[in-house]
């Protein structure tokens, strides 16, 4: 009746009691608040069913940002174990604990941490950025929240009830098959991932198509802001690679629930073909990644450069050239597999290659401060510090690119210190400049400058403490995800400076929770108009707070930074302005319930509770053609009211 | 709202619903890929077992290929009525899409439970794994679309035929063509090259 | 004034580094920048050659960052101001071509490189190599050494200045089988063969370990690599072959297989010469052959007397 499911699931051990407890609380607490404010309504009217982009990106950043809490309190987990109790007898984490969590660290930063806040950013910022109203599929847009969100859920359910795979962010089997992981772990990450990821898919499909058919009149590809360009690359890439992720995850699944023999280590399978393809979608992945943080970077020069972008049409290109070439190096994740020296040689040339269009992106940055007026606001010291860690980290990414070389550094601790240094000082940086950056378009206010200039000096020196004794480590022999080592290796000393590096990180992260909670609490007086920044591209035009419609009228662009060329033209007269009616997506549960029931296929699934699993996706099959069955999914607000709105909004703002 | 841009913007929904949908196809493309890949590397791992030559039975799939290439031959006069506006024809030729569609998923679940039958089930080997997975994942896309012409065909008896849903009986003709297209390539890669 | 300050700031942090960079460069705690055997030595040199290739990137970078943030930072009016410069096709045309170049350079290294340091590559020597055949278990390694007929736990011997041939599998999830101080890890799978190749310069004692995880006790697999002299060798050898436990199959599937953690260092005499095959052959069915010298024998030679 309940599959594999009875009360031994429950957790065993008192961190993860705790983890869940502390977990359980916080969001009793937060259900009692909404009850005692009677929110209810207004969230689900307001929030859950909106399929208002700008609501959906923010909603995005904040699953992101709970989640970012909970992959550092496991960051924190795993150096204090390497720190501490690594050269003892022990500690509080036992080896299997450990390996869940550093399972469930990498899994949880790519997936639901960095993917968030990615998406959340573009959904909040290419609409406005192409002069829409809408993405090209607002209802797809909002599937695909809930099914990240159905992933987030089940991953963290997975802390309550069973336990998390210990198979290191990327399951390779034989390990990752029945034969070494019977338990339940590696069912709940194979299926948060496949329920978030086919919500990647969606989302991919669906921004391609908003920025290739919802543009502006006028706004030709070569017209469009940089960050847009970016997030083309990246949906190209999403939809290239998220279905061999699908297909991956799906032949390990079918393995583990149904016996088949794809990657066991008998009976004809072949592990090797799963590393193949999931690195095939692995490395695109993190392209999907670095390219909008480098679109973001992109944006936030030339504002607080107050001059152009450098070399527009090359970086362009040099999108492009990333785009397609990261589809040629997956091979370099594993040089050690024995493919032979042609086949890695060539691997090892096409990732060096790469790095040329990357290094030409950070000489055209810098040649936009050339002869500009620098102003050093956080976004732009982000920025620097982005220069610095990410070209260390593309050093050493060139030097793994040479399999000899490889050979002497690949899963050591050299390893880990090389793609911490890609994905946090160029993502995370990126991520959080341009969160600063745009944070005032869409609340009103700016965020407190001293204390967010604190948190990137924390944050950078942290992360130099962190990771660059790794890269001392990897050469001192010592290999990646070790619970225990033998202390006559001479590592300790390192690995205590990088546990110190995780707790000045921790500060870091304080001082961003606090300078949003003062920025809040000191908004009245850091009010700002729509253009906080004197921007250059078309969303610093709109009025703050948006309209939900964006754009009350839809004028054609002539120019690239469009908004710019306006300010400097002067052509930004409001009075007898013409309206016409627009039609706006109405609101819809649909997104969360079908959400919701590929949740329960999810956990049906993992516990072999089959009857639930069936239901689950009947539900999802059934609401799907409800949905579409749907006649009435749009509402017209009149010129009327939009006239109206628009002269309340801008009285405010000028 | 004006006339015009109410024109602009059915042909801007037309537009975009058509490009969003050959995205997806793409992105299906890719999945198959993916399983014709991992169906190439494993193909010869029969573990002992049957291999491709031990159990394909190519009068079957020939039958089950001409069925289904007719099927979207049916699909596609069907189309070509409902351009036209002769509604019966078009009623007529989906109903012989649909029940070829069947005829299809019938033939292919028999030839599958008889394997199992025999003893030559998924479990045997990382050939038999594959070719199950393979196969099976077209023909639970055939399922989803047989699912999805029914729904089609429930909205024109309730509501008439009307732009929006025109524009999704072509959307489901390019689906139904697509799978043709995959079945071609599993005929030839699965069953003519695990014969030869 | 305090923009200054975080100028010098960052020239004493640039200096510090290097510094750093020089200390950990003599460090003999440091094994892959401090290499015993001949494969390390050569990754070592590649190493160097490459960092240094990077400089030509990373300090125009790291001058230019600074300096630019520095001269046109908005408090400093006296400088040029040129909002509307978005392109330069000679600066463009260099920061193309010198990264070019530079990856070209490094191409053909890498071309030359990994063809010389394949693992199934045979170093050349006139010494003549001693094989030994590697099982990654749960969790420890047994080495078999096929010639000699016997077999260690968890420490590998081997004569110094002499070539050892490693064929290697795995009765266990994938491992990864490392000596940092002597050169390439390989990974070591189930069903299937790999190869390595790894000569110690002279004698001493390495740390070797596993770098791919394969389950709860994957962190206490670590063992010794022993370099003796030929003679110190010979003489371990011949006293394995008289005292060591009998090891033959029954053994090794009812004791040996077992998953196990913390092994101590064992001694066995190897009492069945097919033992290493059939590990191998535990995953394969009937008229299965899956090594993976089969599937990459185009693409490597193995030739014994090729010069290195």
């Amino acid at each position: 009746m309940f599959g594999k499911l009875g009360l031994d699931a429950l957790p065993h051990d008192p961190i993860t009691i705790g983890g869940v407890v502390g977990g359980t609380i916080a969001l009793i607490g937060i259900a009692v608040a909404m009850t005692y404010f009677k929110k209810w309504k207004w969230l689900w009217q307001n929030w859950i069913t909106s399929l208002d982009p700008k609501k959906i990106g923010i909603m995005y950043i904040i699953v992101a940002a709970v989640m970012l809490l909970r992959g550092l309190a496991d960051a924190a987990m795993l150096r204090a174990q390497q720190a501490v109790f690594a050269t003892g007898d022990g500690g509080p984490i036992s080896p299997d604990l450990f390996q869940q969590v550093f399972s469930a660290h990498g899994t949880i930063m790519i997936f639901f941490v960095a993917m968030g806040v990615i998406f959340g950013l573009i959904n909040l910022i290419v609409p406005l950025q192409i002069g829409s109203r809408d993405v090209a599929f607002p209802f797809l847009n909002s599937v695909s929240l809930w099914l990240f969100v159905a992933g987030m859920v089940l991953i963290n359910v997975a802390l309550g009830i069973g336990e998390f795979s210990a198979a290191g962010w990327l399951a390779y089997p034989p390990l990752s098959e029945l034969q070494y992981s019977p338990g339940t772990g590696v069912d709940y990450w194979i299926w948060s991932l496949q329920i978030a990821g086919v919500g990647s898919l969606l989302s991919g499909v669906n921004f391609i198509a908003t920025i290739l058919k919802m543009r502006r009149k006028g706004m030709t590809l070569m017209k469009m802001p940089i960050f847009t360009w970016s997030v083309l690359c990246a949906m190209v890439l999403v939809v290239f690679a998220f279905p061999i992720l699908t297909a991956t995850l799906g032949m390990l699944s079918l393995d583990r629930t149904l016996g088949m023999h794809f990657f066991t280590s008998d009976m004809g399978g072949n592990p090797m073909m799963y590393i193949n393809l999931i690195w095939a979608w692995g490395h695109p992945e993190v392209y999907i990644l670095i390219l909008p943080a480098f679109g973001i970077f992109s944006e936030i020069v030339p504002v607080f450069s107050r001059k152009r972008l450098f070399g527009y049409v090359s970086m362009v290109w040099a999108l492009i050239a990333i785009t397609v070439l990261s589809f040629t190096v997956w091979l370099h994740h594993f040089f050690t597999m024995g493919s032979g020296a042609k086949v890695n040689a060539f691997f090892g040339i096409m990732t060096m290659v790469i790095a040329i269009p990357t290094g030409v992106k950070v000489f055209n940055w810098i040649f936009t401060m050339f002869r500009g007026r620098v102003k050093f606001a956080t976004p732009m010291l982000w920025f620097m510090g982005f220069v610095v860690t990410f070209t260390i980290g593309g050093l050493t990414g060139v030097l793994m690119a040479v399999p000899g070389i490889d050979f002497q550094v690949h899963n050591s601790l050299f390893l880990v210190a090389h793609f911490h240094n890609m994905i946090i000082g160029g993502v995370l940086f990126g991520v959080f400049a341009g969160f600063t950056y745009w944070f005032p378009k869409f609340t009103g206010f700016r965020l407190n400058e001293r204390l967010g200039k604190y948190a990137f000096w924390l944050w950078l020196v942290g992360f130099l403490l962190a990771f660059m004794p790794l890269y001392a480590l990897g050469f001192m022999g010592a290999v990646r995800r070790l619970d225990h080592y033998d202390p006559s290796m001479g590592w300790q000393g390192l690995f205590i400076v990088a546990g110190v590096g995780v707790l000045v990180i921790l500060l870091g992260v304080g001082m961003q929770i606090l300078q949003l909670i003062v920025s809040i609490v000191q908004r009245k007086k850091n009010m700002v108009t729509g253009d906080p920044w004197d921007g250059r591209t078309l969303e610093w035009s709109t009025p703050t707070p948006i309209p939900e419609y964006n754009y009350a009228r839809l004028d054609t662009v002539t120019e690239r930074d469009e908004f710019w060329e306006q300010k400097q033209a002067g052509t930004k007269d409001r009075r007898n302005v013409k309206y016409e009616d627009i039609d706006i997506p109405k609101n819809s549960g649909y997104g969360p319930f079908i959400a919701a029931a590929a949740f329960i296929v999810g956990f049906g699934v993992i516990w072999h509770i089959w009857w639930l699993a069936l239901v689950g996706l009947v539900a999802v099959i059934v609401l799907i053609i409800m949905r579409t069955l749907k006649e009435d999914t749009e509402t017209t607000l009149s010129a009327k009211t939009i006239a109206s709105q628009e002269a309340k909004l801008w009285s405010k703002t000028i | 709202m004006s006339e015009k841009v109410n024109e602009l913007k059915l042909k801007l929904l037309e537009d975009k619903t058509t490009s969003g949908f050959w995205l997806y196809v793409m992105t299906d493309c890719i999945l198959f890929a993916s399983l014709f890949a991992t169906y190439v590397v494993l193909h010869g791992n029969i573990a002992g077992g049957p291999s491709g030559s031990d159990i394909f039975q190519l009068p079957i799939v020939l039958t089950e290929t001409f069925i289904l290439l007719t099927s979207s031959f049916a699909c596609g006069i069907a189309l070509l009525a409902m351009k036209q506006g002769k509604t019966k024809q078009m009623l007529g030729w989906l109903a012989t899409t649909y029940l070829l569609g069947v005829a299809f998923l019938t033939i292919e679940l028999t030839e599958f439970s008889g394997l199992i039958g025999e003893g030559h089930g998924w479990q045997q080997s990382a050939f038999l794994s594959a070719f199950f997975t393979l196969v099976g994942t077209h023909g639970a896309h055939i399922f989803v679309g047989l699912l999805w012409l029914l729904t089609l065909g429930l909205v024109f008896f309730k509501r008439g035929m009307s732009e929006k849903l025109k524009r999704q009986f072509i959307l489901f003709g390019l689906f139904w063509h697509f799978l043709d297209v995959i079945w071609i390539f599993i005929f030839t890669v699965v069953y003519l090259m695990g014969v030869a | 004034m305090r923009k200054i300050v975080k100028v010098i700031l960052g020239f004493v942090a640039i200096a510090g580094i290097a510094g750093i960079a020089y200390v950990l460069l003599h460090n003999a705690n440091m094994p892959v920048l401090n290499p015993q055997g001949e494969i390390a030595d050569k990754q070592r040199q590649l190493i160097i050659f490459t960092v240094t290739l990077g400089m030509f990137v990373i300090i125009p970078v790291f001058v230019m960052l600074f300096t630019f943030a520095w001269k046109y930072r908005e408090g400093n009016t006296k400088q040029k101001y040129t909002p509307n410069d978005g392109s330069n096709k000679l600066i463009e045309g260099l920061w193309w071509g010198i990264p070019i170049l530079i990856i070209g350079v490094l191409s053909f290294v890498t071309w030359q490189s990994s063809h010389d340091l394949d693992p199934y590559k045979k170093l050349s020597s006139s010494v003549k190599p001693v094989k030994v055949q590697v099982v990654a278990l749960q969790w420890r390694w047994l080495f078999i050494y096929p010639d000699e007929g016997i077999a260690t736990i968890n420490e590998l011997r081997m004569p110094e200045k002499t070539p050892v041939n490693f064929e290697l599998t795995a009765d266990a999830p994938m491992n990864g089988f490392w000596i940092p101080s002597l050169g390439s890890q390989v990974y070591a799978m189930s069903g299937m063969t790999s190869q390595l190749s790894l000569m110690a310069d002279s004698t001493g004692e390495y740390a070797g370990s596993s770098s791919n995880i394969s389950g709860k006790g994957y962190a206490g697999m670590n063992f010794k690599a022993i370099s003796m002299s030929s003679g110190d060798y010979n003489a371990w050898v011949k006293k394995t072959a008289e005292t060591g436990k009998d090891l033959d199959w029954s053994k090794y599937s009812g004791e040996i297989a077992k998953p196990t953690e913390n092994s101590p260092v064992s001694y066995y005499v190897v009492r069945d010469n097919d033992l290493f095959r059939k590990v191998i052959m535990k995953y394969m069915s009937e008229g299965e052959s899956h090594t993976h010298e089969d599937m990459e024998d185009s693409a490597h030679s193995h030739s014994e007397t090729e010069m290195h």
